[in-house]
């Protein structure tokens, strides 16, 4: 007896909509398994990732603080995505971004600059990482390397040069030796939208940004070429769209959104630049743009629960000792449940017995 | 072989239906039907690729199970597929060895190869990798291949149908050979002359079901038609004494180098399309065609602007869109994938073509109502059947498929209009409903030029035909004054006027 | 001379878990799958690797508990990409975050722990030979091993049929079904086989590399070794060359942020990425002309027709 995969005539509406709840009931199903072996009492631990963080305001605020540069990162990567360009580098974008941003504030820092300051750093972060982002684009288009290769090398790079900056030339004289910079001043910091929280002014730009994305995608000419380009390159060709410029494109938008992601992170919750700012960001946002099949909506509801499983994470950490390392296993394993309930959408599956084992027909 | 009450089942469609087939040795049989009447589907069962719903087979008086390709081959069943299972970057030995059991050496097999190769007029280098040659000499290495292994019932699917007029000649005689040496053959065609020619019996198929067992060399060209087809088929009007105005297309010594290593160069290709007319232009694919047409469509830019003029103005340096927007339009040969995107709506591929010059995008916005009224007219007008309004590409039959394609393109009534293949696998009422559409176009004052490897359809609907080969086009010839004949010779290489050598004609076409 | 000496010991040792990590991966690859996954297959080997190592206390075990870590990730890839046909560059990266995660878990408990390297060889007379006899003669049994495992890879390619057919599936899957050759099967096995191979590669990093785990201690090595089949053309000849000169600039690096240069360490632990970078520029720009050496069905998704 053997599985087989036939073609579906069209798309199943039922399965797509069905897909990411029963990869969600998978995950905990699984989870669940897993905190059995750890010794952890499974009812006690879900209930700790995943409801506990709902009940109280402050964490729901977290939640919200976690989501949204997972969000934006995820709806500049799902443009990319959709064209079957895969940049992975967004981890380093952010970074880029993080640090050209900081750099306005490093310079203006201490001094009585105006609040022409918050909104020069927002732009320069999102413009390191456009261009940064660029790299790995030209790559591709001017001499055909992978994509995915070298963005994801660019990461590694990211990381050490900004390791340099706050070790070396813009640490804190005053800050006793941590490789950090000195505390943005109140010019360079977004905004907080609440008492008591620590909300802040970024994630009105992210659901700005995934409002921006819906339209985009669903209404205009250029979001049709995006999906034509990853759907059916050929015919992409031949409707007149140039997909090389489309590889800078996507790679420039997904790396600014990036990088502004990185300046908002740093000039709000963090409030300054330092070594750690971001718990891999830029690849929990590959999880989330999956798992909200690349749709700016979906990507909303996902960002709002990877970012729960986050505070989930640090929560069981400390109250039943659970290691940080399962909530990666956890979004791991969450994306291969959500990747295989999708191809459902797609596909049937079919048993075919033994004496059919060699059949394969096309008419 | 024996075929008994062979049915054939996918769903509720029955692609065969109670078929009676027999095969005796030193016979050529014929196995006659439209695309899609369920020829391709009864082989697949005789060689053990497909597993009938019901019906069994015989070999040589004894029943017969066959659960996959090797057991047919282990019996003495070859088959040469219309599309060769060929790998592109490997050798013509190793290809061959990956279609042989691995019984004898490599060397041995390798040496054994070449002989027979040698000894049946097909020659072939076992050295030489497959990507680098020509269409013809591929099939050869199939049928080498399935010569090696000594069968006696040898199956060919339209092997004709990418090769010259004299490469098929050379293969009849090879196939008479054959029959002489006691083996039986199956020989799946749609081609009436060729049966009519080289088989001694045919047995035709139309809808699943088997028509009749015949002669065909008592049978005329039109009772074979008719038994194919079955009811008549409005024949096409051509609008005679069209009125025919200035070059609205006009090709002028384009030479190109082709994007992929395995393309052909095009070489000082120059042709000029009147409005009002039907260009034609004959050839084996492989020849330029698809480097032509990416040419015209401005998928690939030309050299000079002046390489392509459309209506007057130099288009050689413009893109899609704009030679759209000059009153352009295009119908590639790929159907799925290249003139639509097969998981995509009807609506959203009207939009892939008309997004530049049809009022469907206003300031950045795609105007969905606009893009659906065309998906309405294109239906109403060219009688696209489909299983609800806005269906996605793929869920289309190739027919109807066709039917939107060019119907999308002709409602823009274009000046010029470039088509590609207008009818390969498509059934016979729809191909008649598009080639009715093409002339009537024609007839509005527009140039249409058809790139078409059927020279019965360029026949049909062309007043001037040339040939393509090896990247260059030849002089069209009046469609009046050319016979099929002629139009070979070209297709094989032979300047007008002259027969090829025998050497042009035994290396026929490509690189 | 002891410079030399023991700056060559060094950029083999870094360059065995890139070789052995890109053989596999070259496999794969020739068959037409894309497996991303290689860095979260190493890691985890790594992390199983030296667990088994420590729980038993024998380095062959724990090799064994590697290869069968990095043929698990590995099979769960394959029963994604090839039996429901998910898109392989997702699939991948699947693969290395949650081999990255899960390594992370099963590592936890080992972090500190130490154990007994592998043995290097030692022959009586040869081992002792000046400059060339360590380098020669006194390396442990991974070495040698990736050495003889690039030999049978080509063996297998070139001279054998399996090896055929396998390319033959990785020119062209329609062809090689239409001959009846099962695609699926042959592209499973070679998945499983590229799995195993960077479990034993992510095995040696503490089982003979250091003798000890550190979370994340594979630090992208997984991703340079996809650029070394990239670099190789898919030629198991060139990934020697290919393995050993990024070894090598591994090294550099290190005895140059010895030296003081005064240049920051930072930059110079960068280099073995950007290093990356630029060979794929360059390979893919000398390419460009001649077309692409991969092969043709590299990624592309087989749904055997009904």
């Amino acid at each position: 007896m053997q599985l087989a995969l036939e073609r579906r005539a069209e798309r199943s509406t039922v399965i797509a909509i069905a897909s990411p709840l029963i990869a969600i009931a998978l995950t905990l199903v699984t989870i669940a398994v897993l905190f059995a072996i750890l010794g952890k009492n499974p009812i006690e631990a879900l209930d700790v990732y995943f409801l506990e963080p709902l009940l109280d305001p402050y964490s729901l605020g977290e939640i919200v603080v976690k989501a949204t540069p997972l969000v934006m990162i995820a709806i500049g990567l799902s443009l990319c995505y959709i064209a079957n360009i895969w940049n992975i580098g967004a981890e380093g974008q952010f970074l880029i971004g993080a640090v050209t941003g900081s750099w306005l504030a490093v310079r203006t820092n201490g001094t009585d600059a105006g609040h022409w300051v918050l909104p020069a750093m927002l732009v320069l972060g999102a413009l390191g990482g456009a261009l940064y982002a660029l790299i790995p684009a030209i790559c591709k288009v001017r001499f055909g390397a992978s994509e995915i290769l070298t963005s994801l090398m660019l990461v590694y790079v990211a990381n050490f040069g900004m390791d340099y900056l706050v070790r070396g030339p813009w640490r804190d004289p005053h800050g006793l030796n941590f490789p950090t910079t000195a505390e943005f001043d109140p010019v360079a910091t977004v905004p907080t939208l609440f008492e008591d929280s620590r909300v802040h002014a970024g994630s009105l730009v992210a659901l700005a940004v995934v409002m921006l994305a819906t339209v985009l995608l669903g209404r205009t000419i250029m979001g049709f070429e995006i999906r034509l380009v990853g759907a059916a390159p050929k015919a992409a060709r031949f409707s007149g769209f140039n997909a090389d410029r489309l590889v800078l494109f996507t790679f420039a938008v997904s790396g600014a959104l990036a990088g502004l992601a990185g300046i908002i992170e740093v000039a709000g919750p963090v409030g300054h630049l330092q070594p750690d700012i971001s718990p891999g960001y830029g690849f929990t946002a590959i999880i989330v743009a999956f798992l909200g099949r690349l749709n700016p909506i979906g990507i909303l509801i996902a960002g709002l629960f990877l970012a729960l499983t986050f505070i989930g994470g640090e929560n069981a950490e400390i109250a039943i000792k659970v290691p940080l390392d399962l909530t990666k296993v956890f979004q791991g394993i969450l994306l291969f449940y959500v990747l295989a309930c999708d191809s459902l959408i797609v596909y049937r599956i079919r048993l075919i017995g033994t004496f059919r084992k060699l059949a394969h027909a096309d008419v | 072989m024996r075929a008994i009450g062979i049915t054939k089942r996918y769903g509720s469609f029955l692609a065969n239906d109670g078929i009676d087939l027999d095969l005796y040795p030193a016979e050529i049989h014929a196995l006659l039907g439209e695309n899609g009447a369920g020829k391709s589907t009864l082989v697949k069962v005789m060689y053990g690729l497909i597993q009938p719903s019901a019906g069994e087979l015989q070999w040589m008086g004894q029943k017969l199970v066959l659960t996959g390709p090797s057991e047919a081959r282990a019996l003495g069943i070859g088959m040469v597929f219309q599309h060769f299972s060929l790998f592109e970057n490997l050798t013509v030995a190793e290809n061959v060895a990956l279609g042989l059991a691995p019984t004898e050496s490599f060397t041995a097999m390798s040496e054994r190869l070449e002989e027979t190769a040698r000894v049946y007029g097909l020659p072939l280098d076992p050295k030489r990798e497959v990507w680098r040659l020509s269409v013809g000499e591929r099939q050869r290495i199939e049928i080498v291949r399935m010569l090696m292994q000594n069968p006696k019932l040898l199956i060919l699917d339209e092997p004709t149908a990418v090769l010259t007029p004299q490469e098929a000649d050379q293969l009849f005689v090879v196939l008479d050979r054959l029959k002489s040496e006691g083996r039986a053959i199956l020989y799946i065609s749609h081609k009436l002359d060729e049966v009519k020619r080289l088989c001694d019996t045919a047995t035709i198929l139309r809808g699943g079901k088997k028509i009749s067992t015949c002669d065909p060399r008592r049978e005329t060209a039109a009772s074979l038609a008719r038994m194919m087809v079955g009811a008549e088929i409005g024949e096409v009007k051509a609008a005679s004494g069209r009125g025919v105005s200035v070059p609205r297309l006009v090709i002028h010594q384009l030479s190109l180098q082709p994007d992929d290593p395995h393309g052909t160069h095009l070489d000082q290709v120059s042709l000029e399309v009147r409005g009002g007319e039907v260009v034609g232009i004959a050839g084996v694919s492989g020849n330029g065609q698809d480097e032509l047409f990416a040419a015209l469509s401005g998928e690939r830019l030309s050299p000079s602007g002046g390489a392509i003029v459309i209506d007057g103005l130099a288009a050689g340096l413009l893109g899609v869109n704009e030679r759209r927007r000059m009153g352009a339009a295009f119908v590639p040969e790929e159907r799925l994938g290249h003139g639509t995107a097969p998981r995509m709506k009807l609506s959203e591929n009207a939009l892939l073509t008309g997004h530049a010059a049809s009022g469907m995008v206003k300031h950045g916005f795609v105007n969905r109502p606009a893009t659906l009224a065309t998906v309405d007219r294109t239906t109403e007008t060219f009688d696209v059947r489909k299983a609800k309004r806005d269906p996605e590409a793929l869920s289309l039959s190739g027919g109807n498929l066709q039917k939107f394609i060019v119907g999308r393109e002709i409602l823009r009534e274009p000046g010029v209009l470039v088509v590609s293949q207008p009818t390969w696998g498509v059934d016979a009422g729809a191909a008649a409903t598009i080639r009715q559409a093409l002339i009537d176009l024609a007839a509005r004052g527009a140039a249409v030029l058809v790139v078409s490897q059927d020279l019965d359809e360029l026949a049909e609907i062309a007043d001037r035909i040339a040939v393509m080969f090896h990247g260059r086009l030849s002089s069209p010839l009046d469609a009046a004054d050319v016979t099929r004949e002629k139009l070979g010779l070209l297709m094989g290489g032979a300047k007008a006027g002259e027969a090829p050598s025998a050497e042009e004609a035994s290396h026929a076409v490509g690189p | 001379m002891q410079m030399f000496e023991a700056i060559m010991l060094s950029v083999i040792a870094a360059s065995t878990p890139l070789l052995l990590a890109a053989a596999g991966e070259l496999v794969v690859e020739r068959s037409g799958v894309l497996n991303l996954g290689v860095e979260g297959m190493m890691i985890m080997g790594a992390a199983c690797g030296f667990a088994g190592a420590y729980v038993s206390g024998s380095v062959i075990i724990g090799a064994l508990c590697g290869v069968l870590a990095g043929a698990a990730m590995a099979a769960i890839f394959a029963a994604l990409t090839l039996g429901l046909a998910v898109n392989q560059v997702a699939s991948g990266l699947a693969l290395t975050i949650l081999g990255t995660g899960l390594s992370g878990l099963i590592g936890a408990g080992f972090v500190g722990q130490r154990i007994t390297p592998a043995p290097q060889l030692h022959l009586p007379v040869l081992t002792d030979l000046p400059l060339l006899g360590r380098i020669l003669f006194g390396q442990d049994a991974f070495v040698y091993f990736s050495i003889a495992l690039v030999i049978g890879i080509w063996l297998f390619l070139y001279r054998t049929r399996g090896g055929l057919v396998l390319r033959a599936v990785g020119d062209n899957h329609t062809s090689a079904h239409a001959l009846g050759y099962p695609v699926l099967r042959i592209r499973m096995l070679a998945v499983l086989f590229g799995g195993a191979c960077a479990g034993l590669a992510g095995a040696f990093l503490p089982l003979a590399y250091t003798p000890f785990f550190i979370p994340g201690m594979t630090a992208g090595r997984g991703w340079i070794a996809l650029a070394l089949v990239v670099f190789a053309s898919w030629r198991p000849g060139r990934l020697v060359g290919g393995a050993y000169l990024f070894g090598a600039v591994t090294i550099l690096q290190l005895h140059a942020q010895a030296l003081g240069l005064g240049i920051p360490s930072q930059l110079m632990s960068s280099l073995p990425y950007l290093a990356t970078v630029i060979v794929l520029v360059l390979i893919s720009r000398t390419r460009g002309s001649a077309g692409s050496a991969a092969p043709a069905s590299l990624g592309v998704v087989f749904v055997p027709d009904r």
